[in-house]
């Protein structure tokens, strides 16, 4: 992003004049049409992310009557070294690391398969185009909820109906929450659904910047539909495909909501994740600082996912 | 390029059919969780899990909303009524406080020289990348007196870094010349904004609407942390609490899902267009 060229003093004394008296009543209107923001941006973000580091270092409960102690690193020592609590951070962040390896490629794949489908001139594609984006607007809550029935142990449950439809009766159903080896996957199929229309549009939105002169290049060499995807296409949507990539990754590491409500972390652990474990180390376990430890951990991570992005997207602009 | 004779040079048809195809089966697997509660929101109870039966609207009554509204008949269950109210209020004053705010400070930022502008611009963009999930646990620490009102739902969110970037880079691309021609007019900073900024920019108004407020109307994590008073909690909340409430009514469930989203896909379906241009715009930045 361009920030806007430093203020210089012009030429001329009057005008000179002129734009210092403009500085400084834009100096007031500035503040002053800032403020109210900026007090909340402040007060509900700044402090608290200060605090965040400060909470880490402590040992905090809430409504104790003792004030917190200085803890150190003692905290980050247990979250991360002790042998008695580092197995549940370890397991969170393998499982974040599974549900965005899973999520990351399915999710942008299925969002550029859809949008592939859609950018062409045929009739009817803003009607598809609907039903898939429909799921976006869905609070996940609510989402959670309905996936939850369609999970349903036994053959009355909604999916092992289907498979058992589709395959003529040789699928046994499955436990899909209720069992450590699909509970994680069955809340990414169900995560996926919810939002790769997101990612589709923003797809579809930099596919209408790819430049067409190309394509009709690509058709008079004789390229195929593969080739002109390939030498086209993806080189086109890079910038795009980066963006939807980090964003996916990042939303798959602040999962939270679909947990709380399908599994509550298990069974087995299998489904608990850093933002899931920070929420029930402060509540359940009423430990603020260590719950503090375990979000700044969760911030350096999604920080490396940030920077990454940045680098990509520069090299990118520098090859351009 | 012109997609048809791409595809007429490729044998055209049949390849027209089979998009079609893989496009309606697709569409059918997008819609059928949505299918499913609707329907099952009008079943008996019983018959939600009943295997594909689920999507057979059969026996169709409404007994499923009446009963869910008359299970909600008391303070201690909380009211129907009060968690909508709930998410209304709290949703608006995220949408409507944080237009007006966001707007103003992004305008500030974009076109007012002012001291200290440059830092603070760096600031809220470094800001843009920090995930709510990141200070939940400390402002809940903060805010811990707090618990269960309306203002502790709505007040962290009404400022937004993301929203104000949103509207800084729409500021930032207007042409300057209106704007010249109402300060050499006499009109200072605010009259500017209001009455020269703010009626060319709705595109970025609707577009900050939309967004802020499919969060706010979502938002599940910080009334999780904050509020168990039945009567303080907003729709996403409740619905949580009452899957998990024996006797579980799955027909009574998918009537309160049903009422929860309805609003929003109403107005999703009228102004479709400015949603997708509102998430795919939102993409473009970054």
């Amino acid at each position: 992003m361009a920030l806007p060229p430093p203020v210089t003093a012009a030429a001329a004394p009057t005008s000179r004049r002129r734009a210092r008296r403009g500085l400084r009543r834009d100096s007031a209107a500035g503040w002053t049409m800032f403020a109210p923001a900026g007090v909340g941006l402040l007060l509900f973000v700044v402090v608290p992310f200060v605090l965040a580091a400060w909470l880490s270092l402590h040992n905090v409960r809430l409504d104790s009557p003792n004030p917190p102690t200085f803890f150190g690193l003692e905290q980050y020592r247990r979250v991360l070294v002790d042998p008695d609590f580092r197995g549940a951070f370890y397991r969170a962040l393998l499982n974040n690391l599974t549900f965005t390896v899973l999520v990351v490629p399915l999710q942008t794949g299925l969002a550029l398969g859809l949008a592939l489908l859609l950018n062409r001139a045929l009739r009817g594609m803003a009607f598809f185009r609907t039903f898939f984006f429909m799921p976006v607007v869905f609070p996940m809550a609510l989402v959670a909820v309905v996936w939850k029935v369609i999970y349903s142990r036994d053959d009355l449950g909604m999916l092992n109906a289907f498979l058992d439809a589709v395959t003529f009766g040789h699928f046994s159903p499955q436990d899909w929450l209720g069992d450590p080896r699909t509970a994680l996957l069955a809340i990414v199929v169900m995560s996926i659904w919810q939002g790769a229309g997101l990612q589709m549009v923003i797809i579809l939105a930099g596919l209408q910047g790819v430049d067409r002169s190309l394509y009709e290049a690509a058709s008079l060499d004789r390229a195929n539909a593969f080739r002109q995807f390939q030498h086209v296409t993806l080189p086109g949507l890079r910038n795009t495909l980066v963006f939807v990539v980090m964003t996916t990754t990042i939303l798959a590491f602040r999962v939270f909501d679909q947990i709380y409500i399908m599994t509550q972390g298990g069974p087995q652990e299998s489904t608990t994740t850093v933002m899931y474990q920070a929420v029930t180390t402060a509540f359940g376990a009423n430990n603020v600082g260590r719950a503090s430890a375990i979000t700044v951990l969760f911030f350096v991570l999604v920080l490396l996912v940030t920077v990454v992005q940045r680098r990509l997207l520069r090299e990118e602009r520098e090859v351009v | 390029m012109s997609a048809t004779t791409q595809d007429r040079a490729q044998g055209g048809t049949l390849r027209r059919v089979g998009s079609y195809l893989v496009l309606t089966v697709l569409a059918l697997v997008f819609v059928a969780p949505i299918a499913y509660m609707v329907i099952g929101s009008l079943k008996p109870s019983g018959e939600v899990i009943s295997g594909l039966g689920g999507f057979v609207p059969r026996n169709l009554t409404t007994e499923n909303y009446t009963g869910m509204l008359s299970r909600f008949d008391s303070d201690a269950t909380g009211r129907f009524a009060d968690f909508y109210g709930t998410s209304l209020l709290v949703s608006s004053v995220v949408v409507i406080g944080g237009l007006l705010v966001n707007s103003m400070a992004a305008y500030a930022l974009a076109r007012l020289r002012w001291r200290g502008r440059d830092a603070v611009l760096m600031l809220v963009v470094a800001l843009v990348i920090l995930p709510f999930e990141a200070i939940a646990v400390p402002l809940f620490y903060l805010l811990n007196d707090h618990r269960n009102t309306y203002y502790v739902q709505f007040l962290p969110f009404v400022a937004s870094a993301f929203s104000i970037y949103l509207f800084y880079s729409f500021f930032v691309g207007l042409p300057k010349e209106m704007e010249e021609a109402a300060r050499i007019d006499g009109a200072g900073p605010w009259r500017t904004f209001f009455k020269v900024i703010v009626p060319m920019s709705k595109p970025v108004f609707a577009t900050v609407t939309i967004l802020s407020f499919l969060t706010s109307w979502g938002s599940f994590l910080w009334p999780v942390m904050m509020v168990d008073q039945p009567q303080r909690r907003p729709l996403p909340l409740e619905i949580a609490v009452f899957q998990g409430q024996p006797p579980t009514e799955w027909g009574q469930i998918f009537a309160f899902g049903v009422l929860m989203v309805l609003p929003v896909l109403v107005v999703f379906l009228l102004f479709q267009r400015w949603f997708v241009q509102s998430f795919a715009s939102s993409g473009m930045k970054g």
